[in-house]
């Protein structure tokens, strides 16, 4: 206990400290939010695996350990993050917490359409950004929400107006590792950050949005005890309008001893229709926290999700979807692939309503084990309070089907080539769903590379 | 549908057809809970040491566990605290009968006797009235000892096979739910009052089906039974427990602990039906179920199988779990779970594959009513020495009336990279057109409202020895009473 109190209190001090940098010109409501949202944290703590949401995932490696705040990022060399851009889209970047001003779209927006930091966006139009930020992703109950709301200072703001389609993707990439920490510009101290980003899609809109976490190679990461670690400790909130369409990807993809806490929580009004895509690839304590709320009558999600976990890593999903109002769709897909003695977690609820009569929700998980020391949890869970519903759930654990492979043998196929194809094969289904051809391209691209012997495509001819 | 919702006003209204009767008992410790308490039940008792030891132990885990941390809480129900210090730990099992004929029972409660097709002398004994002679426990008891001693098999209450078979006791007691397993199998090691003792030899089958339901003289064995079940090498034992009609009971609280143990190719196939007093309409009173029953398949090719009727009880929180230790062994599970008014359920099970090509099947039914709560919580955990290990589970829910919740929680938790475990789930309310169709046909709301929910539950009801089959049925029909939607 006297260790947590510890911890708590070195983030009430750099809490208190950092009345400068970025922090300034915070208009009044978003001061008293963070306020009572440090305070809140104190209270709260950092999750045990006492705690029910939190039995398969100690945070104790994040818990015990003092991460800094970081500086101003070092310039970025554009050459550095050619890999992760994506033809065809608006990009912006986000290094060390902080929006990369030069890396800003300028030409092509459509009128009205507003991509900015969210510190600028705080204060040149607070109006457009206050009655959204904060209000859907509760800090009261969630701990590293709480932390990322008390530290918020930047992120990035998204805005499309009401009635208007945007084609183009907006992709918007976040650094992990390209910062060096506030005290003393010391690259050796484990580095915290909290990307905020915020969407707000008005009624019959449409937009493609891509937050892509990458951690740059031969950065600081550092191999010594304790150093050069970095903690992304990141909270989206996305509100998407009545009849509005919005596909939201998030694809991580840090180094492999990167901390990465993650939560998205999107309000949906009537008739909505969201797509929520998380794929984890990098990090090695992820947990990801993906919720949607249905509030408005008509409105439909499909939550996919595809987890990679080889190594030691360890990748826990949460997701929660409530539905609130009658006559609502989820569709809820997530597959797994496990590897090495890696450790996958889904946990997924459907919490429908008593009023949300006419439900229909779907959620299915299917995991691939292809090791003995690997590990997976899978918690699909309904909780129900309305009668005239139809919910079903499934999951599966299983390994590559002898059969299938039997079938590729016998034409040929060599086994190695054969195991590529059907782990290949396995993640089309979430991979498959993605909108936007160039993200859909790319993702893949993406998951080829991790396979065994990932070659960044597969050629049988 | 006015006539239905007439006819489902009706039946909702029906209160629950039994009450309690408190009389005044005889040699009954006062309430409370100390280390004196435990070491009189188990002087009174004349334990020997061992068991003291064992019981004190408990005691003291208990009101750690009780002092660090309380009750848990995680299950999905909600109930007011209990105090731990107003019960009656010890209380003697000889108690006068309530009634002396069936005259002055509640004429309702014969009727739900009658329905369910219970015999007259059972009626009596059930409901509490002085049994006659020609149905004396006692000689029925015997005749049933007997061939049971002939075959071999040990068939005793608890503290009988403490006097006669310590040894045993010894042996097993608490190997499978150990006192430190969690808090109520902490307070029933401690404070245990009786309970089934069953010993099956080597290669015995056993040449009945053992039951509480006939086993008179351990009856009333108050609310911290503990059942023990061996089963030895190559051996087999239908155990049935609890009865289908209402049963006469004071407790409130319920902490039972049932252990099993199959060794090689042994099998044991566990029954229960629990219809105690729910409470009433408005969720006042009733029974807290909360009871730890664990089977530990221990030999290869060794069996365990539980099934269960869950349809009594204001709350219910179970799990009848199976440790499939011995390689090949099976492990299963059929459930049918009901909540009516404001009962609530979490009930489920727990399958722990450590053995190569263990299998194990989860069957569960649940059906909500009223404002019940019902969820199955299972926790399917395959090791990474369960080669080859196999799960398949499927939790269905059935919504009654549109106050009811129903939940799942499975927990799967795989650790080897040859097992295989599936999962499958629905909810969804009795469909319109079913109803339609039947009532098209002639038969009433209700009457259809039970073949479906029977039809939902056939699965099951399969796994039931015959007998408990048919009344299980019944029962089910009794309860589900009121809450056609």
């Amino acid at each position: 206990m006297t260790e947590t109190t510890a911890i708590n209190d070195f983030y009430r001090t750099t809490f208190e400290q950092c009345g400068q940098e970025g922090f300034l010109d915070q208009p009044e409501a978003v001061r008293q939010m963070r306020h009572s949202a440090m305070d809140r944290f104190v209270q709260l703590g950092f999750p045990t695996t006492r705690m029910e949401a939190w039995r398969n995932t100690s945070v104790e490696p994040v818990a015990a350990l003092e991460f800094h705040l970081p500086v101003e990022a070092s310039p970025i060399d554009p050459r550095t993050i050619e890999p992760f851009s994506l033809r065809d889209s608006f990009q912006a970047m986000v290094a060390g917490g902080r929006l990369v001003p030069d890396q800003l779209p300028h030409d092509g927006l459509p009128q009205g359409v507003v991509i900015r930091g969210l510190a600028d966006a705080l204060k040149r139009i607070p109006e457009q950004v206050l009655p959204h930020l904060g209000r859907y992703a509760d800090f009261n109950e969630q701990a590293f929400v709480a932390l990322n709301t008390a530290f918020l200072s930047d992120g990035v703001f998204i805005q499309v107006p009401e009635g208007t389609l945007l084609k183009q993707p907006i992709h918007v990439i976040y650094l992990s590792t390209h910062a060096t920490a506030l005290v003393n510009h010391n690259s050796q101290l484990p580095i915290i950050t909290h990307p905020r980003t915020l969407v707000v899609a008005g009624d019959n809109s449409r937009l493609t949005v891509i937050e892509h976490y990458v951690s740059l190679s031969g950065g600081t990461r550092l191999t010594e005890a304790n150093g050069g670690l970095t903690f992304t400790n990141a909270v989206t909130e996305i509100t998407a309008g009545a009849g509005s369409i919005v596909d939201y990807v998030r694809v991580q993809q840090e180094s492999d001893d990167a901390a990465h806490i993650a939560t998205v929580q999107t309000h949906q009004e009537s008739d909505s229709q969201v797509g929520m895509h998380t794929i984890t690839i990098g990090g090695k304590l992820v947990r990801n926290d993906v919720n949607t709320i249905l509030a408005g009558e008509g409105a439909e999600v499909a939550m996919n999700g595809l987890y990679l976990v080889k190594g030691r890593q360890h990748v826990d999903n949460h997701t929660r979807i409530d539905h609130a109002a009658p006559n609502c769709t989820s569709t809820e897909n997530y597959r797994g692939i496990m590897d090495d003695r890696g450790h996958g977690i889904f946990n997924g609820r459907i919490v429908v309503h008593p009023k949300a009569q006419k439900t229909n929700a779907t959620q299915s998980n299917r995991n691939m084990m292809l090791s003995d020391t690997a590990m997976v949890n899978t918690d699909p869970q309904l909780e129900i309070y309305a009668d005239d519903v139809k919910c079903t759930h499934g999951s599966t654990v299983g390994q590559i089907d002898e059969e299938t492979m039997f079938y590729f043998l016998s034409r040929g196929i060599d086994r190695e080539t054969a195991r590529r194809l059907l782990i290949h094969g396995f993640t089309q289904e979430i991979i498959s769903r993605i909108e936007a051809d160039s993200v859909r391209m790319s993702v893949d691209k993406l998951v080829s590379q991790w396979l065994p012997d990932g070659q960044d495509s597969i050629n049988v001819s | 549908m006015s006539g239905d919702s007439q006819a489902i006003d009706r039946l909702t209204n029906q209160e629950y057809k039994y009450g309690f009767v408190t009389d005044i008992e005889q040699e009954t410790l006062p309430p409370g809970l100390d280390e004196d308490v435990i070491r009189l039940i188990s002087a009174k008792k004349r334990e020997p040491d061992f068991l003291l030891q064992w019981r004190l132990k408990a005691y003291r885990h208990w009101c750690k566990l009780y002092k660090e941390r309380g009750e848990p809480h995680w299950a999905h129900v909600n109930y007011a605290p209990i105090d731990y210090q107003s019960i009656v730990y010890y209380a003697a099992p000889k108690k006068p009968p309530a009634y002396q004929s069936l005259n002055e029972v509640d004429p309702k409660l014969l009727e739900t006797y009658d329905k369910l097709g219970i015999p007259l002398e059972e009626q009596k004994r059930l409901a509490g009235v002085a049994v006659d002679a020609v149905f004396d426990s006692v000689s029925v008891a015997t005749t049933f000892k007997e061939t049971l001693a002939e075959a071999g098999v040990i068939f005793c209450s608890f503290s009988e096979a403490v006097q006669q078979y310590p040894e045993l006791v010894r042996q097993y007691l608490g190997t499978v739910v150990p006192y430190t397993d969690n808090f109520f199998a902490a307070l029933n090691s401690a404070v245990f009052s009786d309970g089934s003792f069953v010993y099956i030899p080597k290669g015995v089958r056993c040449p009945m089906e053992l039951s509480t339901y006939f086993r008179i003289n351990a009856a009333m064995t108050g609310q911290f039974e503990r059942t023990l079940i061996i089963a030895d090498e190559g051996s087999y034992v239908s155990y049935l427990e609890g009865c289908t009609a209402p049963m006469r009971d004071e407790n409130q609280l319920h902490a039972a602990v049932v252990e099993l143990i199959a060794l090689d190719n042994a099998e044991i196939k566990y029954s229960t039906v629990q219809n105690w007093y729910p409470g009433d309409e408005e969720g006042k009173g009733g029974i807290y179920n909360f009871v730890t029953k664990r089977g530990a398949c221990r030999g290869v090719n060794s069996r365990i199988s539980w099934t269960q009727v869950e349809t009594g009880s204001a709350i219910t929180w179970k799990y009848p779990s199976c440790i499939l230790q011995g390689d090949n062994s099976v492990g299963e599970f059929y459930s049918v779970a009901l909540t009516n008014n404001y009962q609530q359920a979490d009930t489920g099970t727990k399958m722990i594959h450590l053995g190569k090509n263990t299998r194990s099947t989860i069957i569960s039914k649940g059906i909500s009513a009223g404002h019940g709560q019902n969820a199955y919580r299972g926790l399917v955990r395959i090791m990474p020495g369960a080669a080859g290990a196999r799960n398949y589970s499927q939790c269905d829910s059935l919504l009654i009336g549109d106050q009811c919740g129903a939940h799942t929680f499975p927990y799967i938790d795989v650790r080897n990279a040859t097992a295989r475990m599936e999962h499958e789930a629905s909810t969804s309310r009795i469909g319109e057109d079913q109803l339609f169709y039947c009532q098209q046909r002639g038969i009433s709301t209700e009457d259809a409202v039970s073949m479906i929910v029977n039809g939902f539950c056939k699965e099951v009801f399969r796994n039931l020895p015959m007998e408990f089959a048919v009344e299980a049925r019944q029962l089910l029909e009794v309860s589900l009473e009121g809450s056609v939607g």
